[in-house]
């Protein structure tokens, strides 16, 4: 579904991205695992078509996305830290995306809203919140739109452990659902009952891609954490 | 693109610093106009007032304002929307209210006091003026990164064209003012649009000796017609290359 081949990407001298090349397809749940700085933002802003790489490109059902717009239809994204306007209420930021997608979508997913009690505090304005609430709109936003692709960034870094085990659930049930679902975490844990296919990234190059039943496989080790953990130590990649 | 104007425009109403302009035009307007004796002198103290204070509200409003979207283009580049729609309906949304505000401001007392095609040239040039400025803007605040440099840039800028511009004219004119520079003076002032704006107003005005030198050349070289015909096309040179040169860099840049 999505390939990228040979991804370049600098700022000034730091090299974001080096030679990457991913393949994501159906019904794959990804972590994109790695340090940071590692360039696992960059690389997903690029699907985005947020950051425009130097170097190689990238294809979205067989289209290059360069130029293109619409292929983000089928696309939910959760930033890393949701920027939004400040004076709009979360009623108006959602009502404004709903808006925006209204020609490509018709029917809304609004499971995340009610269950993250959102739809009490609709006239809150964005300023107001707090970083934990307005995760929980970028995740609302994100699962809104029954996208095919699911691009999630540090979803659960400031979310409480309930909210979280909502997330994670939600999260599963999509994967049920065959989409494509592409995961930036540290908190490895919570990855592990839902990831598929764990990539790598080192300084901005993809150290490895692979299946989470090889990898416990290879290491021995049954949590996602350990096996990660054993595969930096023995640094055998 | 139409939706994002309109979220725009609302968003602009919103922030009052715009009501706040509109009402300032108003009461500069209609007290000039009450205190000159005849509405041609009233237009001619209007014309300089709103040349020094159309571009500079224009220019700083529109770069902070773009600044200060920053979190809605972001939020917009991930939805399935063109960049160039981003970008212009941005650009749109400030110049309709920008040039709404120059319309009501200035527009309803000269059209009071002073319905005459100078008077409309005028109202016409203001709206202009908004316009191209709000293009210059953009341009800056895309390529610059940093909101207080863009800020200080766009003041730089306006203090260029409001008064630098006429001195580096000058101090040219009294360097070489043995060579003929009358052909050079006229191309000079179409780097500028706001000398472009006085110009084309006062060749409607009929006073000749407050167009200062380049206005003068102007008539005499291409009368009153052509000249006002070629400062309209440059002045729509001005709205167009700006904003052209700002949506090329930001359907480029990374966000």
């Amino acid at each position: 579904m999505i390939i990228a081949s040979n991804l370049t990407k600098s700022f000034g001298k730091l090299k974001a991205l080096d030679d990457v090349s991913i393949t994501c397809n159906k019904g794959e749940c990804i972590a994109l695992i790695g340090p940071n700085g590692s360039g696992k933002t960059t690389l997903i802003k690029s699907i985005l078509g947020m950051v425009v790489p130097d170097k190689g490109f990238i294809t979205f059902n067989g289209k290059n996305i360069h130029h293109d717009w619409e292929y983000r239809k089928d696309l939910g994204y959760m930033p890393q830290i949701g920027h939004y306007p400040e004076n709009m209420t979360i009623e108006q930021v959602i009502k404004m995306i709903k808006n925006i997608r209204k020609q490509y979508n018709t029917v809304f997913d609004e499971e995340l809203i009610g269950q993250f009690q959102l739809h009490k505090i609709l006239k809150k304005r964005m300023r107001t919140l707090s970083g934990g609430t307005r995760q929980k709109v970028s995740a609302s936003l994100a699962f809104l739109f029954n996208s095919d692709v699911l691009i999630l960034d540090e979803p659960t870094a400031g979310l409480d452990p309930l909210s979280a085990e909502i997330f994670r659930k939600k999260i599963n049930a999509e994967k049920q659902r065959g989409k494509l679902i592409l995961i930036t975490s540290h908190i490895l844990s919570d990855l592990d009952e839902l990831v598929t296919e764990v990539i790598y990234m080192q300084e901005g190059k993809v150290l490895f891609h692979k299946g989470i039943e090889t990898l416990r496989q290879e290491t021995g080790e049954e949590r996602l954490a350990k096996a990660i953990a054993r595969i930096m130590q023995n640094n055998k990649v | 693109m139409k939706k994002i104007t309109r979220y725009v425009i609302v968003d602009i109403l919103r922030n009052r610093i715009v009501l706040a302009y509109t009402l300032f035009l108003l009461i500069i307007s209609f007290s000039v106009f009450t205190l000159e004796d005849t509405g041609e002198k009233g237009l001619l103290s209007l014309l300089n007032i709103t040349l020094i204070i159309v571009p500079l509200v224009s220019i700083i409003f529109s770069t902070i304002y773009t600044y200060n979207s920053a979190e809605f283009i972001e939020l917009l580049v991930s939805q399935p929307l063109k960049r160039r729609t981003i970008w212009l309906s941005l650009y749109y949304g400030l110049s309709t209210s920008l040039g709404i505000s120059f319309l009501i401001g200035a527009g309803i007392p000269i059209i009071l006091y002073q319905p005459t095609t100078t008077g409309f040239v005028m109202i016409g040039a203001g709206i202009m003026l908004s316009v191209i400025f709000a293009a210059i803007a953009l341009c800056g605040a895309v390529l610059i990164r940093d909101k207080a440099k863009g800020i200080g840039i766009s003041i730089l800028l306006w203090l260029y064209f409001s008064l630098l511009f006429d001195g580096l004219i000058l101090f040219i004119l009294f360097q070489f003012d043995d060579y003929p520079l009358d052909k050079f003076m006229i191309a000079a002032s179409a780097f500028n649009p706001i000398d472009l704006s006085r110009i084309f107003i006062l060749l409607q005005m009929d006073a000749s000796a407050l167009m200062g030198y380049t206005g003068a050349l102007f008539r005499n070289f291409f009368g009153s017609g052509a000249g006002s015909a070629i400062a309209t096309v440059v002045l729509l040179l001005w709205i167009i290359i700006p904003a052209w040169l700002s949506v090329r860099k930001f359907e480029r840049k990374d966000l």
